[in-house]
């Protein structure tokens, strides 16, 4: 009997322009909780992808009970009894509890294969009482909270004898109480003999859990230790690692007046109490790990989602904000996340692109001017270096760093004050990144207040003057970009918030 | 000098007679040529050109709903209850005419009542986003022609002045008067599509509706206004075809908005929104009303009719994405291959 239930040795995996996974290990033994800890983009979900059958790694062996296996599918890793659970819970929302759980393998009786629902029901009610869940299993999915729906997967993962369950950060949107709950069930699977790989962002799961925890960074192992043997700065130190690179400009903007001011901005079930200052010049940081609300909050300043609660000031005068325009009339921009659904048209001329944001300016009695669109784009573009040989090409023939240029045009193309750039280097390659970095911060330097949200430490600590940190919906800590640490920003970004922090951004 | 001009970022692009001659336009071009040439073998009058304006006169008042259509599924919307909301504005302009009220007035009901009921349509929309123009545009269909029925029962209204069949019958000299009428409508809406601000906003919404919105577009003003105008040239429409047939009925244009559509997605807008341009539409309108007048002639039924225009629509979509359906093969059996 070999010592690990499932072993990973070298595996390499890379996407186009992206090493995700280099020469990486990994082993599970026999009914542990095995901790999966990084920071975004470390490489945790390719790994689990390739345990789950979702990916093929490029290099490397899997081996499963002491034999090598290959997972060419998802159903091939189901086969070999391996299950995994996500943060979002349910697949198919519209369906019964029973359905969820027996979908793909329901029990079938005749020529027919007529749906044998009593058994089903009953089984599936059996399942859901062994895991001390009182759920009904002839309701709806959806009507279920998260931690229920995830109970339901974790009953689907038992009713195919899964022996490997792989939880992806399954308590990331659940309260307290749903949490212990979901650690009762992880304990009772393990002492049951299931071997379960548990990825979290958050110290508590780890320490609460977890027998062993492995360590992933920048699609590298780090390496694996005793939950016991490793202090919360150890971890943390190991999850962040690098240093900063000369790639960043020089902080030496004068900082001006107050220009943006939020105050106890809140939309229920997303953020709350928000508050915060930006000022002329100035490059304001928002840290935090995926999920952690900073898109929500920008979003909602920019009008795109309503707020509940709060208030806005630009340059000292109350605002309001309720749809994009309003935003952009009174001198808000955002650059959003995701440039193809949110920033193009991707199947539009770079010009067209860019002018959308203001057509106004080229338009007399409502008639288009192309003429003046293109010597505009054509100014703008130069501006930032866009690479392409007309302004008539399509935006969908862009790099990912010219088209955020061209997003970036279109913010310029406006009369702006303030500038929201969210994951502005998001699939970026590096030389562009650092063009992006001189960019933005000259923009600061003109006079333009910037908003940077970044999952990428090292790029907020290089960029910002200052920097807020955000979890679950709140801001949990304010820094000075020149003396903060990663490993300051991500307690922040991990720790329990518990109301103990006060604010002090002014 | 090459490598650098041609990073340079051009603002005037030279001209190429590929992307000239790539364009859907020459492709339908072509098939009205066809069409014509059929008809003219099938009846040895149809080249003279007294029969041709009659031909066209046929299909006119279908004509006067394909541009507000084309605005509507250049949206990535879809209007199916136009031919409903006509019969309601035909039946409320018949009966407010025989209740007493003058023709003139009579004509403002049809076109009041045929934009309010764009109006319903669109305010349905924008303020339930759950609601797909589909699935309100289908109740319209069933409603509007439901209230015409409860107003009229089977009866019908009509009795209009002699001067008002001039509308749908009339010539100014050898031309029909409303061809006169859809030529001017074509002319307006190729310049609000392509030339005004509205236009782009309407196509940006149509490409990418999200990011319109991102950009400060008022996507839901927009949508409204289309309706809105659908409804007005429905009322229209409804003017013309009482014209026409000089007595209105409940019953009347039924499956008007099934040539429409086929007209406006015949003519290369893209029924997912912001791709066509109005000459294309204007080229299929007399394909489809041309072949279906041909066809006429040598007694094809009407049901017939509506299968080869069909298959007409179907190639139509299929042809520009010839090329990715084929590579979409291709992957298919090298997945397949692989599989064993």
């Amino acid at each position: 009997m070999p010592e690990f239930i499932l072993e990973l040795k070298s595996i390499d995996k890379a996407f186009p322009g992206v090493k995700a996974l280099d020469n990486v290990g990994f082993q599970l033994k026999k009914g542990e909780i095995h901790a999966l800890m990084g920071e975004n983009g470390a490489g945790k979900s390719t790994f689990i992808k390739i345990i789950t059958g979702v990916h093929e790694p490029d290099a490397g062996e899997i081996i499963l009970d002491g034999s090598p296996v290959r997972f060419r599918t998802p159903k091939d890793a189901q086969k070999q009894a391996i299950a995994a659970i996500y943060q979002h819970g349910a697949i198919y929302p519209w369906l019964s509890v029973t359905e969820n759980i027996f979908m793909g393998h329901e029990e079938v009786a005749g020529p027919l294969k007529t749906i044998k629902w009593k058994a089903m029901h009953s089984k599936a009610e059996e399942l859901l009482r062994g895991l001390g869940s009182d759920l009904d299993p002839r309701i709806e999915v959806s009507g279920l909270t998260v931690a229920e729906q995830q109970v339901v997967e974790i009953a689907k993962a038992i009713s195919q004898n899964a022996r490997i369950l792989v939880m992806d950060e399954p308590t990331a949107s659940l309260s307290r109480r749903e949490c212990d709950e979901l650690y009762r069930i992880a304990e009772k699977l393990r002492d049951d003999g299931v071997s379960i790989i548990f990825i979290s962002h958050r110290m508590e799961d780890m320490q609460r859990l977890a027998s062993r925890v492995t360590v992933f960074r920048d699609g590298k192992l780090i390496g694996t230790w005793g939950v016991g043997d490793i202090s919360n700065h150890d971890l943390i130190s190991a999850m962040v690692g690098r240093e900063i690179n000369q790639i960043y400009p020089a902080r030496n903007r004068a900082i001006g007046e107050e220009v943006f001011r939020a105050q106890g901005l809140s939309r229920k079930g997303f953020f709350k109490d928000i508050s915060f200052k930006l000022h002329k010049g100035e490059i304001l940081g928002f840290s935090g790990l995926v999920g952690a609300g900073r898109t929500d909050v920008m979003q909602s300043i920019f009008g795109v989602e309503p707020l509940d609660s709060g208030k806005m000031f630009l340059e000292g005068k109350e605002v309001q904000v309720r749809k994009p325009l309003d935003a952009m009339k009174l001198g808000i921009g955002l650059l959003p996340e995701d440039r193809h659904k949110q920033g193009l048209v991707l199947d539009w001329e770079i010009f067209k692109n860019i002018t959308l944001s203001d057509l106004g300016q080229f338009a007399k009695y409502s008639v288009m001017k192309p003429k003046k669109e293109r010597a505009k784009a054509k100014a703008l573009g130069e501006l930032l270096a866009l690479k392409a040989p007309t302004v008539f090409d399509k935006a969908s023939s862009m790099s990912g760093g010219n088209q955020q240029k061209i997003v970036i045009c279109k913010l310029l193309n406006t009369d702006l004050k303030v500038l929201i750039l969210d994951e502005p280097t998001k699939g970026v390659d590096v030389g562009v990144k650092s063009q992006l970095y001189e960019i933005i911060s000259d923009l600061a330097g003109q006079g333009y207040g910037v908003i940077l949200i970044s999952s990428d430490m090292p790029e907020i600590l290089g960029m910002c003057d200052r920097i807020a940190t955000m979890r679950e919906g709140r801001i949990t800590g304010e820094f000075i970009g020149s003396e903060a640490t990663q490993e300051q920003l991500l307690q922040a970004s991990m720790s329990q918030a518990g109301g103990a922090y006060e604010k002090v951004l002014n | 000098m090459t490598e650098q001009a041609h990073r340079s970022l051009q603002s005037e692009r030279p001209f190429s007679a590929k992307r000239f001659f790539l364009q859907w336009e020459w492709m339908l071009a072509i098939i009205f040529i066809v069409v014509n040439m059929a008809n003219a073998s099938l009846s040895p009058n149809y080249l003279v050109f007294d029969s041709i304006m009659s031909a066209i006169q046929m299909f006119c008042d279908k004509a006067i709903l394909v541009f507000p259509m084309m605005l509507v599924i250049l949206l990535g919307d879809i209007d199916i209850s136009v031919a409903s909301i006509m019969a309601l504005s035909a039946v409320s302009m018949g009966v407010s005419f025989n209740a007493g009220l003058p023709i003139g007035a009579a004509i403002l009901v049809a076109i009041l009542v045929g934009g309010a009921c764009g109006l319903a349509n669109g305010l349905l929309l924008i303020k339930f986003k759950e609601l797909s123009s589909m699935v309100v545009t289908l109740v319209g269909q069933i409603v509007f022609r439901g209230i015409a029925s409860i107003i009229l029962q089977d009866q019908a209204a009509g009795g209009f002045p002699s001067w008002f069949q001039y509308l749908g019958w009339g010539y100014v000299g050898k031309i029909p008067f409303i061809l006169l009428i859809v030529i001017a409508e074509a002319i307006v809406f190729g310049f609000v599509i392509h030339f005004t601000r509205f236009g782009r906003s309407v196509y940006a919404i149509g490409n990418n509706e999200t990011a319109a919105r991102y950009s400060g577009i008022k996507t839901k003003s927009v949508r409204l206004l289309a309706f809105v105008i659908m409804g007005l040239f429905s009322g229209v429409a409804a003017i013309f075809l009482a014209s026409k047939m000089g007595s209105v009925r409940p019953s009347v244009a039924k499956g008007y908005e099934m040539d429409v559509i086929a007209m406006v997605v015949l003519g290369g807008v893209s029924n997912n929104g912001g791709k066509g341009r109005v000459m294309g539409v204007v080229i299929a309108t007399f394909i489809v009303g041309l072949l279906r007048y041909g066809l006429g002639i040598v007694n094809v039924p009407s049901q017939t009719i509506m299968i080869i225009v069909g298959a007409l629509l179907i190639i139509a979509v299929i042809i520009p994405n010839l090329k990715s359906s084929l590579s979409g093969f291709r992957m298919f059996k090298k997945i397949a291959g692989k599989g064993q």
